[in-house]
């Protein structure tokens, strides 16, 4: 059960609701035997998150991507890496919370982990800024990558954010010029790259940590280049029509699939990442570690001409006589 | 015929207006009234208060290269709709046909190769008539082909840019041209190329965050916006005005992300001793 429902989980809850109620009751009276419909409701709670969330809008994925419940960087720190060693700063201006770095062990693989973090609770996602970094934030990152090429050690990033932030100290450090080093950074670095989308992968400044050899991104996760509320208020000056735009912007996994900007969907557990934590981490660890040990059979001046010819391709137009 | 059914006249209307006639240009910051021909010999530049206007890309070709000289390349590149993508008044092939029509170009940057002053460069120039210079496919590849060839025939690359950001009729596929073109941009610094990045008002978003930050030397008009985000977004988000200047090519000199402020008049003079200077 989570605290937390979002709109279309309605049903769930109320499902939730009855099926705790009965268990209270069962456990307080032991004259009546509830068991039998408690089974019943839970096989009617499976089925119903089973069909609601198989068959998902644009929208409502977009929304399960935010879910205030759903993993994000603090607990794959926890939960994914065997161990982490966090690094700090940009050795330029100061430390980004937004964007964290660090050394970790996935089973025998050593990393370098760059991650965004959205931050629990208020407290920590004020100090994050929710997860949309600074400048600093993709330098401290490009900081880190740097040491990965140097001591030949793969980099893993998670991708959460809602993008770089839009604010005037951001443009007085040049967070332009950051994102656009990242980028040009990253597509020559001489070390396998694997990129996650674990949330929400939005624009330039998820952008800026996914110049990599594999993308991959989990199920209920979105990667667009402009939020579909912003869209909305562009194309119809109403950031109320989100919906829309999220249907039209086709920024979800399968989508991303077919266009080739992902290598992969990772799946969640039933009802969302949110709902089994522990299975979600399994997922990503197996799919993770599947991709490096291919990674690492390629040798380093064919995994750049790779990774260049991955982007390369990338885009649709016609060539007209 | 009926009194309200009769045309109304309009004694303005009636009276010569030089500003439509096209024999004066109206400055739009100083008001200053210009005679036509001497504001296209000006590079649309107000010899009164010295504001810079748009020039379209040929236009911008013209400021530059030896006369005669200029090759265009790879103009046969046009969008399609890979989204299916449909703002609910018209499809995005439609509006990119609208757009063609209206500028009398295929995209919003063109691509080629000439000489400037004798010496030989290739030069990607974005038009922000076209669909307000936004990169989606086209663009990307455009850019990256140029590029390609400056590395091809050891040329210097100069890219203008003038874009209001990626084309998000193209979704993702927009996004990835920035990592496209900055991986590009790559290869041209280590096979020891030169990039020369020329910022013009506006260059914002994606356009900002990817090659036109990336020059070996960035240069900038006078007073052109430059920025990752836009002001309008940046005053939503942090609700408050913002100062005067901000985002403009002195700022950015100030903070250090442009080298030299170089006036239309003197650009093709700066492009030619820079590339001297270098080779």
């Amino acid at each position: 059960m989570t605290a937390y429902y979002l709109s279309f989980e309605k049903p769930i809850e109320e499902i939730e609701k009855s099926i705790a109620e009965l268990r209270e009751s069962h456990s307080g009276n032991r004259e009546v035997d509830f068991s039998i419909e408690i089974d019943e409701l839970e096989k009617k709670r499976e089925y119903l998150i089973k069909t609601i969330y198989e068959n998902l809008t644009p929208w409502q994925v977009t929304q399960v991507a935010r879910h205030p419940e759903r993993p994000i960087f603090s607990d794959y720190q926890k939960q994914l890496f065997d161990d982490f060693l966090e690094i700090h700063g940009d050795r330029l201006f100061r430390d980004d919370p937004a964007i964290v770095t660090g050394f970790a062990r996935i089973g025998n693989e050593k990393f370098v982990i760059v991650g965004e973090d959205k931050g629990k609770d208020t407290k920590e996602k004020i100090r994050r800024n929710f997860g949309m970094p600074n400048p600093e934030g993709y330098r401290k990152a490009m900081r880190a990558m740097r040491l990965a090429e140097k001591f030949k050690k793969p980099i893993l990033s998670l991708i959460d954010t809602a993008g770089a932030y839009p604010g005037i100290e951001g443009e007085e450090r040049g967070q332009a010029e950051a994102i656009a080093r990242s980028l040009f950074e990253m597509s020559g670095l001489k070390t396998p790259i694997i990129s996650l989308v674990i949330g929400e992968g939005g624009s330039g400044g998820a952008l800026a940590i996914a110049v990599a050899d594999r993308v991959l991104m989990l199920q209920n996760s979105i990667y667009s280049v402009i939020s579909p509320e912003s869209c909305a208020s562009i194309l119809w000056r109403d950031a109320g029509l989100a919906e829309r735009a999220a249907e039209a912007l086709k920024m979800t996994g399968p989508n991303l699939l077919k266009l080739k900007v992902i290598e992969e969907i990772i799946p969640e557990p039933m009802g969302g990442a949110h709902r089994d934590t522990a299975a979600t981490m399994k997922n990503v660890r197996t799919s993770v570690l599947r991709h490096l040990a291919e990674l690492k059979r390629i040798s380093t001046p064919k995994l750049i001409q790779k990774r260049y010819e991955r982007f390369r391709r990338l885009g649709a137009f016609e060539i007209v006589k | 015929m009926a009194w309200f059914l009769k045309p109304k006249y309009n004694i303005k209307k009636g009276l010569h207006n030089p500003v439509q006639d096209g024999l004066w240009h109206k400055c739009p910051t100083c008001n200053s009234m210009i005679y036509s021909k001497d504001w296209e010999e000006n590079f649309k530049v107000c010899p009164n208060c010295d504001f810079h206007d748009k020039l379209n890309a040929f236009e911008r070709i013209q400021s530059l290269i030896d006369p005669g000289t200029f090759i265009e390349t790879n103009n046969n590149i046009v969008s399609v709709n890979p989204l299916d993508f449909n703002d609910g008044k018209i499809r995005y092939e439609l509006k990119v046909h609208e757009a063609m029509e209206k500028t009398m170009l295929k995209e919003a940057v063109v691509i080629g190769h000439g000489k400037l002053n004798g010496l030989s460069v290739q030069l990607a120039v974005m038009d922000f008539s076209f669909l307000g210079g936004s990169m989606g496919s086209v663009v990307g590849e455009k850019i990256t082909l140029a590029i390609e060839e400056a590395i091809k025939h050891k040329r210097t690359m100069i890219i203008f840019s003038a874009s209001g950001g990626a084309r998000m009729h193209e979704g993702i596929l927009s996004l990835m041209q920035m990592a496209k073109t900055s991986a590009a941009l790559k290869r041209l610094s280590d096979a020891g190329g030169f990039f020369i990045s020329v910022l013009t008002n506006p260059t914002t978003g994606g356009v900002t965050a990817s090659f036109a930050m990336l020059g070996d030397i960035i240069i900038s008009e006078p007073d052109a916006l430059i920025g990752f985000a836009g002001p309008r977004v940046i005053e939503q988000t942090i609700r408050q005005k913002l100062p005067p200047g901000f985002q403009r090519a002195a700022f950015l000199q100030d903070h250090g992300f442009v080298d030299i402020i170089v006036r239309r008049k003197e650009m093709k003079k700066t492009l030619y001793e820079l590339i001297n200077y270098t080779h």
